[in-house]
């Protein structure tokens, strides 16, 4: 079972590297961590040795990234008739759904890492709590899982690529933000409490400010995996309704 | 002898249009089926259907006695399959795309590597083998197409014009890989090609407006067009699949 959506996530993984699509992605990706964690972070200003700075800017970064990636995961195969090929393979439509999002996880996964100057930075200047940073690290992974998810969902919906990109933005950014005061004071002037709690209950940010502070709450971790499991169910509903279009 | 691709009533609409309404065939082994019909007529609308990836509406599809809606994986496991156009993924090599298929397909280790090797081979894919698929030319992209649909030597093969864009004698090599296939295995392949239904086919189906209008052997399909003696397939097609007022168009998927 599980086999088969491991060949299918070398595949997409191999094929993210097959173009110049990857390289881009992970310079430009590691060159903006620094930019934000240097400058809008003021990283050198706070005195403290930790990568909070890097972390607290991290969900924005991935907002517009996150749908880089994901935007291509099934417009690109609808594009192209390679959907025909793929589902018509002895695979069940959840091993290729999950296969290509486990690969997509992958490649974030890479770009994390290539951010490991920060770390060694920190290091250098002073002793951080790197328990701390493996958590935010691994809160920062769980989040973009998240993304990738509801982007792999959105791409199945159309075969135009910018559609998906454009659409994963905006629906990333209400999940991500549904937390912050901004929105929640929104929420609450024309909702009652209950409907508030659901709404900050909804946001990725809620669940993974714990994580940057060195735990990993249970109700995170079910967040995520529901979420995950929640939108790549769907994809497999949505693409199971578009594939042949 | 019982058949190893059994098609029972499909039935497909797109909005109004009656895509493919209501064809049922059965096609044993030893059997080179080709499928005719002008653009629209719903060719490949029944051949997704066969393979798959597009839901009937009604009606069913058995491969080896495996329905594919009800079985589907074990369905595929018998199947080759070449969709129109030949997609395949372009950043890959024709090997490492063999090689993807014939993993999905549990054709492992030495099994995988000889299956590889040898649909390589009859495909006359091994000068290209390791070039990325988006360099090639259309013909050898044609061919890496249908060396997948062969790689796990299906008892089924469904291919999609399976000799579009290639020269005359890469089309002659490919009919000479089906007449080679042939033997005990049900083959369909629809095409524009009239000589290829004398060159590979036992058996020729003509379908116009999503149905079934001429079903024999070459020699069957002449004999439509009374008042001409040895009519040519062309001309045969045209007669029959314009005869009544109307033409079939509509979109081909």
């Amino acid at each position: 079972m599980m086999t088969k959506v491991f060949t299918i996530a070398k595949r997409e993984l191999a094929s993210y590297f097959g173009t110049p699509i990857a390289y881009v992605f992970l310079v430009v990706f590691v060159i903006l961590s620094g930019v934000v964690t240097f400058h809008l972070g003021n990283f050198f200003d706070r005195g403290s040795a930790n990568l909070s700075a890097f972390f607290n800017y991290l969900p924005w970064l991935l907002l517009v990234f996150i749908p880089a990636v994901s935007m291509r995961l099934w417009a690109e195969e609808r594009k192209s008739g390679t959907v025909e090929l793929l589902m018509t393979l002895p695979i069940a439509p959840w091993q290729a759904v999950t296969g290509k999002w486990l690969a997509s996880v992958g490649f974030i996964a890479v770009a994390l890492v290539a951010t490991f100057p920060l770390w060694l930075t920190v290091n250098y200047l002073g002793e951080p709590d790197n328990g701390v940073i493996m958590t935010s690290y691994l809160g920062s992974l769980a989040l973009a899982a998240v993304l990738l998810a509801m982007g792999s969902c959105v791409s199945a919906f159309t075969k135009n690529q910018v559609i998906a990109f454009v659409l994963a933005v905006a629906l990333s950014f209400v999940i991500v933000t549904s937390g912050t005061p901004i929105v929640l004071d929104a929420v609450r002037v024309v909702f009652p409490q209950p409907i508030v709690d659901v709404v900050a209950a909804m946001s990725a940010l809620t669940h993974f400010t714990g994580t940057g502070q060195g735990f990993v709450a249970l109700s995170s971790v079910l967040y995520a995996v529901s979420m995950i499991v929640f939108w790549l169910f769907a994809t497999v509903i949505v693409l199971s309704n578009t594939k042949a279009d | 002898m019982t058949a190893m691709l059994e098609i029972d009533g499909l039935y497909k609409a797109f909005g109004p249009v009656k895509a493919v309404n209501g064809i049922s065939l059965s096609v044993p082994g030893g059997q080179v089926l080709g499928f005719l019909g002008p653009n629209g007529a719903g060719k490949s609308t029944t051949m997704k259907m066969v393979a798959g990836f597009l839901e009937p509406d009604r009606g069913s599809a058995r491969i080896c006695g495996d329905d594919i809606l009800q079985a589907p994986l074990a369905a595929k496991q018998n199947l080759g399959y070449l969709p129109e156009g030949a997609p395949a993924y372009g950043e890959m090599t024709p090997r490492g795309f063999l090689k993807f298929c014939a993993g999905v397909r549990g054709l492992k280790g030495k099994a995988g590597q000889e299956a590889i090797d040898k649909a390589i081979e009859r495909t006359a894919l091994s000068l290209v083998a390791e070039q990325t698929i988006d360099t090639l030319s259309k013909g050898f992209k044609r061919r890496v197409g249908i060396a997948q649909a062969i790689l796990h030597v299906p008892k089924v093969l469904v291919l999609d014009e399976p000799t579009d864009g290639l020269d005359p004698n890469q089309k002659q090599q490919v009919r000479n890989l089906i007449t080679e296939l042939s033997k005990d295995r049900a083959i369909v392949i629809s095409t524009h090609i009239l000589e290829e239904v004398d060159a590979v086919c036992n058996r020729a189906v003509i379908i116009d407006q999503g149905r079934v209008v001429a079903d024999g052997t070459a020699a069957d399909l002449r004999k439509l067009m009374p008042g001409k003696k040895n009519p040519s397939l062309d001309e045969v097609f045209r007669h029959i699949t314009t005869g009544d007022a109307q033409t079939g168009r509509g979109d081909d998927d």
